[in-house]
């Protein structure tokens, strides 16, 4: 494969193995969905370092998970600029009203989980929400319902 | 003022991202040109001699920077420096998604004057659309022979790689970027000694912001007289800036350096909804002091900012009208940084989750005017006593709200909570 074409391709020369590791963890996070002890043990083996190293890297990063989470993944920013510009409040009411969880939870049937988060670098074209890999702007109520029936509708 | 965009001139063309379009107009000349006609020693004179100055925040002169590199064939790195956390910051999503070709050409450039072998460009984890991009980007520019082996048939070989973040605004600073980068936990290193001289597993490094990097084609291709006497006699240059809070046109917008705050505000970006009037301006992104409406006629470039005690950091301007109430916004900033606090030094950690704890107390109603002392107090401990500048920079932001906006919070405290909510 041509370098680079893989986030986080490493040449050989690298100096230490260890630089892999956010790399690792994503692969490890996308596989099982959340990083498992047994899933950071895999990752410490194939790395060569130790358990608790990996632990202790992976649980400074927000995006590592240590506990299972929904399948899909609901940010609403609520930073200073998308508060001021509004919105915010009334999307992220919106959402804990119609999926019937509060900031942080997870709905009963593992689909969704919502979080508030500080800025999502779309300041200018609130509000913003991000679900998994994909950023959201500009969002009126009636939109976001479409696209959580859109989400509810898949298996 | 009407200026004819260099940034982002492309960034509005259908396919901006792609090479075809980027080759169509002048995309990868300035390389050919640097590889051609220079010797890396020229190319760090020609951008010494343009004046250009980082566009991540400290705005620190990029060709002194490139001339702290060592000259030796020893091995160095580049990164690009794609984590765009700063809340009010979002230029360099814009640029790495729309038009990631002239970022990695300026790298490129970049590179081969410091004499670099290996780019990392280090993504913010939450900038999917951006990953993707830079992906294919860099796969593209290989294919064409403008990475990897004797790049355009000089000699020259250089990598480029992809990393991503995984949600840690501090992983910006530049050495809580390379130990992240290291497979380490993002937390920062003491300066000195800088990543020039010790980076990357010990090696040089050279950091840049994104938007820094796309000037550099600009300057190869034009001279660096052209590019200075863009801007100010020392803000050179054109700078993207991003405006949001209480204003009709939210956005990026590209003037150069030296643009009076006023005539963005009003004449681009189409003034405050319902005519109402300005309160203040955060300048430079979250981690700034704001201004105040008497201060609308400053100029946007390094020296009228610290002149006026704040900063342009990321030129991110944020804009609160006259209903804004300024100690929600001070929470806000101090919620964030407590957030994004690393934790590895005591008045930062301790600090930001003390100011939220005070802030939030005046907000509910629950102040005394202790509280302001005590704030005072908080932003003493921290300013020069923390390891990286992300103290200083609570301090401009918490501090500088409330330096500025005191009468503010005496009447919250007078009053047992917000005038404004009510
Ligand atoms: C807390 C903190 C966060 C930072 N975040 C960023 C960032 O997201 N992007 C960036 O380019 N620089 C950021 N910086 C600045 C970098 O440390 C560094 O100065 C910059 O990348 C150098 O590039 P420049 O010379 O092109 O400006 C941050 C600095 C601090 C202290
Ligand atoms: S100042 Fe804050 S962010 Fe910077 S190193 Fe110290 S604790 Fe970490
Ligand atoms: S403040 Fe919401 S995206 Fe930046």
């Amino acid at each position: 494969m041509e370098p680079g074409l893989e986030p986080g391709h490493y040449a050989v020369t690298d100096p230490a193995k260890r630089s892999m590791l956010l790399t690792a963890l994503y692969m490890a996070q996308e596989q099982y969905g959340y990083l498992s002890p047994e899933a950071m043990e895999r990752v410490a083996r194939r790395l060569s370092m130790s358990p608790r190293e990996v632990y202790n890297t992976a649980t400074f990063y927000s995006m590592f998970r240590t506990e299972p989470v929904g399948r899909h993944v609901i940010q609403v920013c609520e930073g200073l600029s998308c508060h001021l510009a509004g919105g915010a409040e009334d999307l992220f009411d919106f959402l804990m009203e119609r999926l019937g969880i509060g900031a942080g939870q997870t709905t009963g049937d593992g689909r969704f989980t919502l979080q508030m988060v500080q800025c999502l670098a779309a300041c200018g074209s609130s509000p913003a929400m991000r679900i998994n890999d994909t950023l959201y702007t500009n969002l009126t109520l009636g939109q976001v319902d479409t696209i959580l029936q859109e989400l509810e509708e898949r298996p | 003022m009407t200026f004819e965009p260099i940034l982002l001139k492309r960034t509005s063309l259908p396919r901006s991202d792609s090479i075809d379009v980027y080759l169509e107009n002048d995309g990868y000349a300035a390389l050919a040109r640097a590889l051609r006609e220079y010797a890396p020693g020229d190319l760090i004179e020609m951008v010494k001699a343009s004046k250009l100055r980082g566009r991540g925040g400290a705005g620190f002169p990029a060709g002194a920077k490139w001339g702290f590199m060592p000259r030796n064939d020893g091995l160095k790195y580049l990164c690009v420096n794609t984590d765009e956390g700063e809340p009010g910051t979002f230029k360099d999503r814009e640029l790495a998604e729309k038009d990631p070709h002239q970022i990695i050409e300026g790298a490129i450039i970049a590179a081969y004057a410091v004499g670099a072998e290996r780019a990392f460009v280090y993504i913010r984890g939450e900038f999917f659309q951006g990953i993707k991009s830079w992906i294919k980007a860099i796969a593209d520019a290989y294919a064409r022979g403008f990475l990897g082996q004797n790049i355009l048939g000089s000699g020259y070989d250089l990598n480029m790689s992809v990393h991503r973040g995984a949600g840690a605004y501090i992983c910006g600073e530049e050495t809580a970027m390379i130990n992240s980068l290291e497979g380490r936990r993002g937390e920062p290193r003491l300066k000195p000694p800088y990543p020039t001289d010790n980076g990357y597993w010990g090696h040089p490094t050279l950091v840049h912001n994104v938007e820094t990097l796309a000037n550099i084609p600009h300057i190869v291709r034009h001279g660096p007289a052209w590019f200075a006497n863009i801007g100010t006699e020392k803000s050179t240059g054109p700078k993207i800036f991003c405006v949001s809070g209480h204003v009709y046109r939210r956005g990026v917008y590209e003037f150069p350096l030296g643009i009076s705050l006023r005539e963005l505000l009003y004449e681009h970006a189409g003034g405050v909804p319902g005519g109402k009037a300005i309160k203040a301006v955060i300048p430079g992104g979250a981690s700034t002091s704001p201004l105040t409406a008497d201060q609308l006629d400053i100029t946007l470039d390094f020296e009228s900012l610290e002149g006026a005690g704040t900063a342009l950091g990321t030129g991110a301007i944020i804009v609160l009208d006259e209903d804004t109430c300024m100690v929600d916004v001070a929470r806000r900033s101090a919620r964030f940084f407590a957030h994004e606090s690393c934790g590895q030094c005591t008045p930062c950690r301790v600090g930001t989750q003390r100011a939220v704890d005070v802030l939030e107390g005046i907000e509910a109603g629950r102040g005394v005017p202790e509280d302001l002392d005590r704030l005072e107090m908080l932003c003493h401990g921290m300013l020069g006593n923390t390891f990286c500048p992300m103290g200083d920079a609570v301090v401009s932001a918490i501090g500088g709200i409330l330096m500025r906006f005191r009468d503010e919070f005496e009447q919250h405290i007078r009053q047992a909570g917000c005038a404004r909510a009510a």
